[in-house]
């Protein structure tokens, strides 16, 4: 029996496993969890012949640095990513994102970091050896649940990886062509005339920047003070993400993919789903607008970006 | 018992049962939610993810690879939910210790309230709490009503991180800290009990919305030698 895996010579920012996400869980006040750019998730275990649903690692900003030890693998990472193989004679090979290499045993691999996005994706062929709790393979480290005990990954930790068929080295690629736009789609939220119809105007007519506040839970922006003409408070209900909470300090938040399942802060809006994976990719100090849609214009606009995923997820055949 | 059903952006339902915050609007919600729940593990329903009871909101989160809002809007409107009494809920005892290096809010409630700690303890300790739901963080317990002599807002700037254990009361309502988190509520006392046990796949959660919970003080030496 192989016995493979990863240890971690260098951490990373926040390095944890992610896949699609937890659910059925939400009324436990567990959120959902799960790799905050989905498409580029399931591009990443594509491009190494896994299952759509397999756990990958997630990066953010500055990636881990792994040494593979008892073993050969296929992987791939997705996203914006900076990465190098440090081969056993000490060479290295510069990587490009959306194609698969092969990596020998004892060699490293090098996420320097990631360029204008926050998160990348790392899938290793047959994915990790793992534990799914409650149905996913997610690290949630607000409550400790999931692979590594909850907890992101640490200097020396070891990253156990599935037993491997011999049918290495096959060359996978696509050309992926990120068009990335700081128009942000929204639809109106429960508590929209809370606010003035000045700011609701402001909420569409100006910039807003993201600031520093910005992490798997959610991205606080800065822009126009969002004047709430009713009451900055509401009785504490359910949250999912792409909800945007204007707080009473006017300053909207919004809720990615550890958020709190409940909150009492008033929805000014929502993000439709065809953009949550863009918006989870900004990283502080992005200028980003707001453009309200109709409930119909949302999903036919699911529609085509699931087209355009099915498409990358297709290329490769 | 739906008083209005919209759409929260374009994957979830938001089901509005009134805006006042009761043991019975509540359990209207918690009626409908266990239904729905029901219908999902059947597979009469399909496409669900989540579903998030609150004071007196519902909220269903759905995947639209798989299903919309009008099919899931259809399929909760045809329901006929009847809110039958719940006998089955569970009593719990939860022990605190409100001794002033857990109950780090003591002064500020005071000055609030103009009653003494050990007044504020009993008010607060000597009653059976309804618990309305869980969340924000996982197995945290929204419990009420307190009583009104002792009701204080949240704090002005919020903790950023308030000890794990901690019990906390706002408005109308008491809580308890499951995990170390960010938090303005007023800290009365920390329980050693273990409130979400993540090892526990079944039930992690120790308290469930319609459970009936009360509080018990102990001495600093029980909490610390507390044996869970």
């Amino acid at each position: 029996m192989s016995n493979t895996y990863f240890e971690v010579l260098r951490a990373g920012v926040n390095t944890t496993i992610q896949d699609i996400g937890r659910n059925h869980m939400y009324h436990l006040g567990i959120t959902i969890s799960g790799a905050i750019d989905q498409r580029n998730y399931v591009l990443s275990n594509k491009l190494v012949n896994n299952s759509l649903n397999e756990a990958v690692i997630e990066f953010a900003y500055q990636g881990p640095l792994l040494k593979l030890k008892n073993g050969s693998i296929n992987f791939c990472i997705t996203g914006d990513v900076i990465f190098k193989i440090i081969k056993k004679d000490g060479s290295i090979e510069d990587g490009t994102c959306y194609e698969s290499y092969t990596l020998e045993d004892e060699e490293q691999l090098d996420i320097i970091s990631t360029k204008n996005t926050a998160y990348g994706y790392l899938s290793v062929s047959n994915g990790f050896k793992l534990q799914k709790i409650w149905n996913s393979y997610s690290i949630n480290t607000k409550a400790n649940i999931g692979p590594n005990n909850g907890k992101k990954y640490s200097l020396k930790d070891k990253i156990l990886i599935n037993n491997q068929d011999l049918a290495l080295n096959k060359k996978n690629k696509i050309n992926y062509n990120e068009s990335s736009d700081n128009l942000i789609r929204i639809i109106k939220g429960t508590n929209f005339n809370y606010f003035s119809k000045k700011s609701q105007d402001s909420f569409f007519n100006n910039e807003f920047s993201v600031t520093k506040d910005a992490d798997r839970m959610g991205i606080r922006l800065t822009g126009p003070k969002l004047e709430n003409i009713v009451n900055t408070n509401i009785k504490s209900e359910g949250l999912v993400r792409g909800v945007i909470q204007v707080p009473a300090d006017g300053n909207p938040i919004i809720m990615l993919s550890d958020h709190g399942t409940i909150g009492g802060y008033p929805k000014i809006g929502v993000v439709i789903s065809a953009d949550l994976d863009q918006v989870g990719q900004f990283t502080p100090g992005s200028k980003i607008r707001f453009k309200e849609v109709s409930l119909a214009e949302a999903q036919n606009i699911f529609k085509a970006y699931t087209i355009d995923t099915n498409k990358y997820l297709n290329e490769n055949n | 018992m739906i008083k209005n059903i919209s759409n929260l952006g374009d994957a979830s339902v938001y089901c509005d049962f009134g805006s006042d915050v009761n043991e019975q609007i509540n359990s209207n919600v918690i009626c409908y939610f266990n239904e729905i729940s029901k219908l999902v593990e059947t597979n009469e329903i399909n496409g669900i993810n989540n579903i998030i009871p609150s004071y007196n909101k519902l909220i269903i989160n759905f995947d639209l690879f798989l299903t919309t809002f009008n099919e899931v809007k259809e399929k909760i409107l045809a329901l006929d939910v009847k809110n039958q009494t719940k006998n089955n809920f569970k009593k719990i005892k939860i022990a605190v210790c409100c001794d002033d290096e857990f109950g780090l809010d003591f002064n500020r409630i005071s000055k609030i309230t103009k009653l003494s700690k050990e007044e504020i303890l009993n008010l607060s300790l000597n009653k059976e709490y309804f618990c309305y739901m869980t969340g924000f963080i996982a197995g945290m317990p929204f419990l009420g009503d307190i009583n009104k002599d002792i009701r204080c807002n949240r704090l002005e700037t919020p903790r950023l991180k308030v000890p794990k254990g901690s019990v906390g009361i706002t408005e109308q309502f008491v809580n308890i800290y499951t995990f170390e988190s960010p938090g303005g509520w007023n800290i009365i006392g920390n329980t050693p009990e273990k409130i979400f046990d993540n090892l526990n796949s079944k039930e992690p959660a120790l308290i469930k919305p319609g459970d009936r919970v009360s509080f018990y003080q102990i001495s600093k030496e029980e909490y610390l030698n507390w044996n869970e």
